[in-house]
């Protein structure tokens, strides 16, 4: 392994950090596509050159990036992201009915052995993929029109399609997890889905154990051991043993199981990591410090990590997207703030250092690992 | 020929500088033009309309001869003075912050 590439999205551009194996010294590319939101960069596991962008704006709508030589320059592919067929509703804040309306892709997640073909998580929920790398873009309208669409509800981002997990080892296995409605699993390639939901509880929805309705923040797998999940939910820190048939509270000694991203360590798949936020309704750190908690016990039983990272007056969050591993060895660990610090651990979290700060609010990090 | 003013971050995103001029057949309307640009430019698809409804973006407004047309059917002909050249057609992002 020869080097690091880090895919910073912030809330005004996207930046491109790159380090050799010891992932001390970092250049710094960027501002690309400046003032435009980066919702989400990720590479192709099989042609790590080639990346996707996701760049949007409240002015002037969607546009797909992508680029076939690592970011060094890029090109706009298609922007069409048309529901399939009659579009349906789902619920609104106050309670009453919604057509399902496009607003952004915020997440794309290449298949993982075909550079052209990606999968995108868009807002209204719902799925599409390209087969032709991103020049046409088609609804996987089975997810949307899933009888339970109609109980799907927005969080506080919208109802956002955020998540997208492959199943490296049974083909055609993918999960995705919608805020608000849950986390759904399709054993077809995204043809037909099921929710995957019991054993949540959340008390902000009338029927808390509801099989729909959950906000769940983002999952995390192991490729080696697929049938684990790990989850963060809006409250709860959960954990699957059975490819999502059920769920379990893994949260043990965290001061707070608020957070949005949790992670798992590339050598260590019970190795978990999560950022404690103080509660849903004050999205920032607990008691001003910068904490990454890690479990090597698959949950349960944490750790804090503070070395290096902040610990008096630091009131940042860390979104969902925002933290991702190396597969070096140690194991580095990265995670953005939307204070516009991005940290990385080149010892699988052992001690910290800022390898970028004072980028616009981060909203999404990507790792790619290079030959 | 249309004279044709982008907002700065599709200019960017378009890579042009300065105006740009539009071949556009009578009658001169906003749909021709957008017509036009879009298919000189495609990346600019669905960033001054929606690629479905063909609904200008809400934040998008069209400007000509100091009036704001924004509201105006996308089949209306446009002021002469745009049809001759003689004005530019202002697309512009709404002002919206702070």
């Amino acid at each position: 392994m020869s080097g690091v590439r880090v895919l910073i999205g912030t809330r005004k551009g996207a930046f491109i950090l790159t380090a050799d194996g010891r992932r001390e010294h970092w250049d710094v590319s960027g501002p690309h596509f400046g003032g435009w939101e980066i919702y989400h960069m990720k590479g192709s596991p099989v042609d790590p050159n080639r990346l996707y962008a996701s760049q949007s704006s409240s002015w002037f709508g969607q546009v797909i990036q992508r680029s076939s030589d690592g970011g060094k320059s890029w090109e706009t592919v298609g922007n069409k992201f048309a529901y399939d067929g009659p579009v349906g509703n789902h619920l609104w804040y106050d309670g009453t009915q919604r057509l399902f309306e496009f607003a952004r892709v915020w997440h794309l997640e290449p298949a993982l052995d075909d550079p052209d073909t990606v999968y995108a998580g868009i807002q209204d929920a719902a799925m599409f993929k390209t087969t032709d790398g991103g020049q046409s873009w088609r609804e996987l309208p089975g997810l949307r029109n899933h009888p339970s669409a109609p109980q799907w509800q927005p969080g506080a981002g919208g109802m956002c399609l955020h998540t997208i997990v492959l199943d490296p080892k049974h083909p055609g296995r993918i999960y995705v997890a919608i805020s608000a409605a849950g986390v759904f699993r399709s054993d077809d390639g995204g043809e037909s889905w099921r929710p995957m939901n019991r054993g949540l509880v959340s008390e902000q929805i009338p029927n808390p154990t509801a099989e729909v309705g959950h906000c769940v923040h983002r999952i995390a797998m192991h490729p080696s051991r697929p049938s684990v999940l790990f989850m963060q939910k809006h409250w709860d820190v959960m954990r699957s043993d059975d490819a999502g048939e059920s769920w379990k509270d893994v949260g043990g000694n965290l001061p707070t199981d608020f957070g949005f991203p949790i992670d798992v360590h590339a050598h260590e798949p019970n190795t978990i990591y999560v950022v404690p936020i103080k509660s849903d309704s004050e999205h920032y750190l607990p008691d001003g410090k910068l904490r990454v908690y890690r479990s090597r016990t698959g949950g349960h039983e944490w750790e804090a990590l503070t070395k290096g990272l902040p610990q008096s007056h630091c009131y940042v969050n860390v979104l969902r997207d925002a933290m991702a591993v190396d597969a070096l060895d140690p194991c580095g660990v990265y995670f953005g703030t939307t204070g516009g610090q991005v940290y990385a651990s080149a010892n699988a979290g052992d001690s910290w250092t800022p390898i970028v700060r004072d980028l616009p609010s981060v909203v999404s990090v990507e790792v790619q690992t290079l030959p | 020929m249309i004279r044709v003013v982008l907002p700065a971050h599709l200019r960017t995103l378009a890579r042009v500088e300065g105006e740009l001029k539009l071949d556009v057949g009578p009658p001169v309307t906003a749909r021709a033009i957008l017509d036009a640009l879009e298919a000189s430019h495609p990346m600019l698809r669905g960033t001054i309309r929606d690629q479905v409804t063909q609904q200008r973006r809400a934040f998008v407004r069209f400007f000509a001869c100091e009036e704001d047309l924004s509201q105006d059917s996308p089949d209306d002909p446009l002021p002469e003075a745009v049809a001759a050249g003689v004005e530019p057609f202002l697309i512009v992002g709404a002002m919206a912050g702070g």
